[in-house]
Order: C-alpha cells, then sequence, then structure tokens
C-alpha cells in the first residue's frame, strides 16, 4: 500500500511540474486555433498573427471576435499579478460506470491541457480586493462537468464559505459529462446546493458567462450569479442548437442563445468587452 | 426479442384463453401463461426498461394522483406567463396527510402526448412547480414529486424564456425547503427535465423505471454517433432502479407486478401508497434542521473520484502559483 502511494505521489509530482512549465510559458500558448506564427479567427477567417492576438486579450484583432481562452490565460487576464494561490488540487478523476476509453480519454486532456480537470479554482485578488476566483476550462473535454468538477465547484463556494469572501466563477462548458452518468447529473443539485448556502451567507457570486456555456452548467450555477455578465458573441443556453433544430425541423433565427439575445430577453445583466472585464469586476465589487 | 413482443404475445395468450369455454384445455392455458410470465418476462435488460418505462399504457401522474389520494385538487400556473400542462401541481389528502404532488405528465394516445407535451416541459411548468413548493412550505406541507419525462424542452420558446435559469432556480431554492420532499420515479427520468423537481430528501424508483443523465438515443449519437445503438447504450449507463440503488443514488425500488405497472396498476399504486405513509409519518418526526442537512447531505455526498492528499505524505506542499 505504501509502495502505491510513492508510486503515486511521484507520477502526480511529475505531472505537477509539466503543470507549472506549462502555465509559465502561458503567453505563447495557442488558443482556439493551432500553434504557430499566426492564426485563423474562426468568425471572420481572416489570418492574424498570434502574438498580436495575444497581446489583444485573445481577441481577434480585425472583427473584435473573443476567441476561447484556457483558465490559466484567464487568470492572467483577470487576477493581480502574483495574488493567485491555487486550492482543491490533487483530484483524481475515476470511471465510475466503466466506459470504454475514458480513462484514456482523461489522461489525454490532461496530457495536453495541463490541467487536473476541468476546473480551477483558488485565492486572487482584483484591484486588490480579495476573492474567490473559479474558472473553467472549455479545452478540457469542452468543460464538462463530471464528479470532480463538481466537486471542485462546490468546494470553491464552500473555500469562499469559510473565507467570507466574494465568489467570481467563469463558467465555459458543454454541459454535464456523459461518460459519468447520472454521477454528472446530480451534481448539478449539489453545486446549486452549495450557492445557495453561500448565497445564505449574504455574500456575493458574480457569474460570467463565456463561449460556450450550455447543458447542465447553464441549468445549476451558471445561471445562479447575483450578477450575471457575459462575453460578447457567447454561445448561452441550455439546450444546444442543434438538438433545437432537430426538434423543431427549421433552422434558428440569427443570433439565437447569444449574449446579446439573452441580454434582451433579461436572463443577463451586462455583457461586458474582454477589455473592460477586469475594471468592471472591480467596480461590481467596489460595491460590495 | 424485446419485452414490447414479448408482451404482444402474453396478450395473444390471455386472448386465446378468453376465446376457450373448455375447463381443462383453459387450465392448462392459464398455467403456460404463468409459465411464460416467470420465464420470459422476469429477466430484462435495461433497454426492456427503458422501453417499459416509456410503455403508453403505463400509469401516468394523474392516474397516480386519482388512485392515490383520498381527495384532491388541481392547482394551475406559474402567476408569471402561463400554464405549463406538462407538469401537474395537487393539493392532496393520502390517508389522512395533506401533502402537495407535483408530477410530470405524460399522455397515453397521440392526442394526449401532443397536449401534455410528451412530459417536456417549458420553463413556466418549472416555476409552477417551484411556486407550489413555495406554498407548500408555506403551510408545512410535505411535498411529493413524481418523475416521469423524457427531459426539459429544447425549443426556441424555451430558450427565450430561460430554461436554464428556470432548472437551476429549482435546484437552488429546493435544497433549502423546511418540508420533506419525496421523489418517486415513475417512469422516465430525463436529465435536467427529471432533476428539477427531484432534489429531494429520499428518490424512490418503480422498478422499471429509469433515471439517467439523457435518453440512450441521445447518449449514443453522442459518444458514438450512432442513435441505433440506444439498447447497448442503455446496458452501460445503470439507469435501471437495481443499478441506482447500487450506487446509492435512489433510497428504494418499488415493486410492479410482472410484466410491468400496466398489468395491475391498482396494485402498483397501492404499492406506492404504502410506501409514502410510512415514509411520510417518519420524515414528519424529522426536525426542519435535519431535513434541510440531509438533504444537502445526500447530494453533497454524491459524486466518484479520488483525491490524493500531497498533506499526508509530510513533504513537499505544493507551491503557490506565481505568474
Amino acid at each position: 500500500m505504501n509502495n502505491w502511494i510513492k508510486e503515486e505521489y511521484q507520477k502526480r509530482k511529475t505531472r505537477t511540474l509539466k503543470y507549472h512549465k506549462a502555465r509559465q510559458k502561458t503567453k505563447a500558448m495557442e488558443a482556439d486555433v493551432p500553434s504557430g506564427l499566426y492564426t485563423k479567427c474562426p468568425s471572420c477567417k481572416s489570418t492574424i498573427q498570434i502574438q498580436a492576438f495575444v497581446d489583444n486579450d485573445f481577441v481577434c484583432t480585425v472583427c473584435h471576435h473573443p476567441l476561447r481562452m484556457r483558465a490559466i490565460d484567464r487568470l492572467n487576464l483577470i487576477i493581480d499579478r502574483n495574488s493567485f494561490v491555487e486550492k482543491g488540487l490533487g483530484y483524481i478523476t475515476l470511471n465510475p460506470l466503466f466506459q470504454d476509453g475514458y480513462e484514456e480519454k482523461v489522461a489525454a486532456y490532461k496530457e495536453k491541457t495541463g490541467l487536473d480537470e476541468a476546473y480551477v479554482y483558488g485565492y486572487g485578488e482584483i484591484h486588490g480586493m480579495p476573492c474567490v476566483v473559479g474558472v473553467m476550462d472549455s479545452f478540457f473535454m469542452m468543460g464538462s462537468m463530471g464528479s470532480v468538477v463538481g466537486e471542485k465547484v462546490t468546494k470553491s463556494f464552500e473555500y469562499a464559505m469559510y473565507k467570507k469572501l466574494p465568489m467570481i466563477l467563469f463558467a465555459a462548458s458543454g454541459g454535464a459529462r456523459m461518460q459519468e452518468g447520472i454521477y454528472s447529473l446530480m451534481q448539478m443539485a449539489k453545486t446549486s446546493a452549495a450557492v445557495k448556502q453561500h448565497s445564505d451567507l449574504g455574500l456575493l457570486y458574480i457569474s460570467v458567462l463565456t463561449h460556450p456555456t450550455t447543458g447542465g452548467v447553464t441549468a445549476s450555477f451558471a445561471m445562479l450569479g447575483d450578477i450575471i455578465l457575459a462575453e460578447p458573441d457567447a454561445l448561452i443556453g441550455f439546450a444546444g442548437p442543434r438538438v433545437i433544430e432537430q426538434t423543431i425541423k427549421q433552422s434558428l433565427p440569427e443570433g439565437f442563445q447569444k449574449s446579446e439575445f439573452l441580454l434582451k430577453k433579461g436572463f443577463v445583466d451586462k455583457v461586458v468587452d474582454r477589455h473592460e472585464l477586469k475594471k468592471t469586476l472591480a467596480k461590481i465589487l467596489r460595491f460590495h | 426479442m424485446n419485452i414490447l413482443e414479448k408482451e404482444t404475445k402474453l396478450r395473444e395468450l390471455l386472448s386465446k384463453i378468453d376465446e376457450i369455454d373448455d375447463c381443462d384445455a383453459k387450465k392448462k392455458l392459464e398455467e403456460e401463461v404463468a409459465r411464460y410470465k416467470q420465464t420470459m418476462m422476469k429477466e430484462l435488460s435495461a433497454w426492456d426498461n427503458v422501453l417499459l418505462a416509456r410503455h403508453s399504457a403505463r400509469p401516468k401522474t394523474d392516474d397516480f394522483v386519482a388512485m392515490l389520494t383520498d381527495d384532491y385538487i388541481e392547482l394551475k400556473g406559474d402567476r408569471l406567463y402561463q400554464d405549463d400542462e406538462s407538469i401537474k401541481g395537487y393539493l392532496a389528502c393520502i390517508h389522512g396527510i395533506n401533502v402537495t404532488i407535483i408530477g410530470e405528465q405524460k399522455g397515453k394516445n397521440i392526442e394526449d402526448q401532443m397536449r401534455y407535451n410528451f412530459g417536456m416541459a417549458h420553463p413556466e411548468g418549472y416555476r409552477k412547480a417551484l411556486r407550489l413548493m413555495k406554498q407548500a412550505e408555506k403551510f408545512h406541507r410535505p411535498i411529493i414529486t413524481l418523475i416521469d419525462t423524457p427531459g426539459a424542452y429544447p425549443g426556441i420558446e424555451a430558450e427565450e424564456r430561460g430554461q436554464g435559469e428556470a432548472i437551476a432556480r429549482n435546484l437552488f431554492e429546493m435544497s433549502d425547503l423546511s418540508v420533506p420532499v419525496i421523489s418517486i420515479v415513475i417512469g422516465e427520468g430525463g436529465s435536467g427535465g427529471a432533476l428539477a423537481i427531484g432534489v429531494a430528501n429520499e428518490i424512490y424508483m418503480l422498478e422499471h423505471a429509469v433515471y439517467s443523465i439523457l435518453s440512450p438515443e441521445g447518449y449514443a449519437s453522442i459518444l458514438w454517433k450512432d442513435a441505433s445503438k440506444a439498447p447497448y447504450a442503455a446496458s452501460v449507463m445503470k439507469l435501471t432502479s437495481k443499478d441506482l440503488l447500487e450506487l446509492g443514488i435512489i433510497e428504494g425500488v418499488i415493486k410492479e407486478p410482472i410484466g410491468g405497472a400496466h398489468f395491475d396498476v391498482e396494485a402498483t399504486v397501492l404499492e406506492v401508497k404504502k410506501l409514502l405513509v410510512s415514509r411520510l409519518r417518519d420524515l414528519r418526526k424529522v426536525s426542519v434542521g435535519d431535513l434541510i442537512q440531509g438533504r444537502r447531505n445526500k447530494y453533497r455526498n454524491i459524486g466518484f473520484f479520488q483525491r490524493f492528499n500531497y498533506d499526508n505524505l509530510g513533504g513537499q506542499k505544493h507551491e503557490p502559483f506565481k505568474d
């Protein structure tokens, strides 16, 4: 047994080191696109220099379309330098329903993204104001919520309750993780209950919806913020557009389920440009 | 041969019995029917359970309410937009105990199915459910929810009115209700639509009901891009009552007659009633704090993962991340 723990520890240690290395070279990483000097904007299809694009907070320099960001880039963008302390490390995703190929898939994503799971949280400061910040990474299996993500989200709210801090959560997810079946579904109830407890203590919860926020995440903690912000042009909805098209057998109107659409329908407080995001969050925090 | 084909064959045999006048031959056939039930219809695959859960003749929410209660009155509307017929709400009295019953309604024929939107609710349905739950809380009535839905309705209007928000709000508020909540999955428990009225102190399932993250068809088409692999998907998804009891998600299984609840609706309802009365009696004695805490703990502990604890190894702790 002891041996097993040691082996596992070594494995984890090397992986954590890799993780840190991956974090260090953050600025030059690819976003939605293959690596290289140039990249293509998925919205306007124009070719942009990667460096210019990274310096522009991962927003296309031509059409101003915000691209998906990794959790680490998001933290760099939002949190004050050197103030972030990651919490909730060491979770291991298992294969509760013994699905073929699930473990390999998770391992491949771990390798690729340098993350444990699709959610990172910890203590951070925004313009010197302390908060607990959680970020979902849509590059890890589309940010889907399985047991570990559900547990970590719950833990992050519990940590915020313990420290009596406001919670800021960046949602980006394709929904519940199918491979973990009923466990994934129940994470919706678990996380929502955690939000409720956090809310009952009179603490602030700001939810920021980024591209894409759909399925079980929309139907749980993402939509429960006291204040809900959204990034421009993000897909936000419960059912995916393809599912809706198949059900009603007609094509969807332009701009359906986009942030601006939700703003109009009254489900989002404000659509915030990525360059303004940190300022806006700081402003809201200052009110509380 | 799936369960529906077996059922057709059984019905053929049963109709033959009715035609025959001869006593001995009748007895022989009856024995054959009994044997057929025992051998062919007892052991069911996961897919058979899915088919039974979706069976059109299966008792629906309104049947349960009519047969389960001494007296009831239906309440409608979410007070915000409109009434959604696919979720029904009742004030009812079960064996002398006043309760609020909220159930997802499916139809038995195509007309009813259209009317109830195949059991797929719009946001106003979930908001109606929440309104009635809040009302039950005010008057200290226990809540019983009957789950029978393929899922929340994926449509344009549903999205416009905030399907995700409606479900999230239900999960949020239900976690903190000060009255006992008992959920029973009576047919198909599909995804967020089922969970939206299913955050309960205790969840029970009818023997042949299923409860899953999405339909086996959807699961197969997401994972293998082939909806026709649904029977196989059902077998790996762990969606039957037996599996979920083993996983510790539900508290108990309610027996059904051989072949499914529709073969003997009264017996099924009686089983449900027995269980409900005994559980309601017990739960009424539990204090409010314990009820809420119990419900929270139930969901807090669901999850299947490991945590590797660095602190226990005495050595290197994780260094805080620096830019």
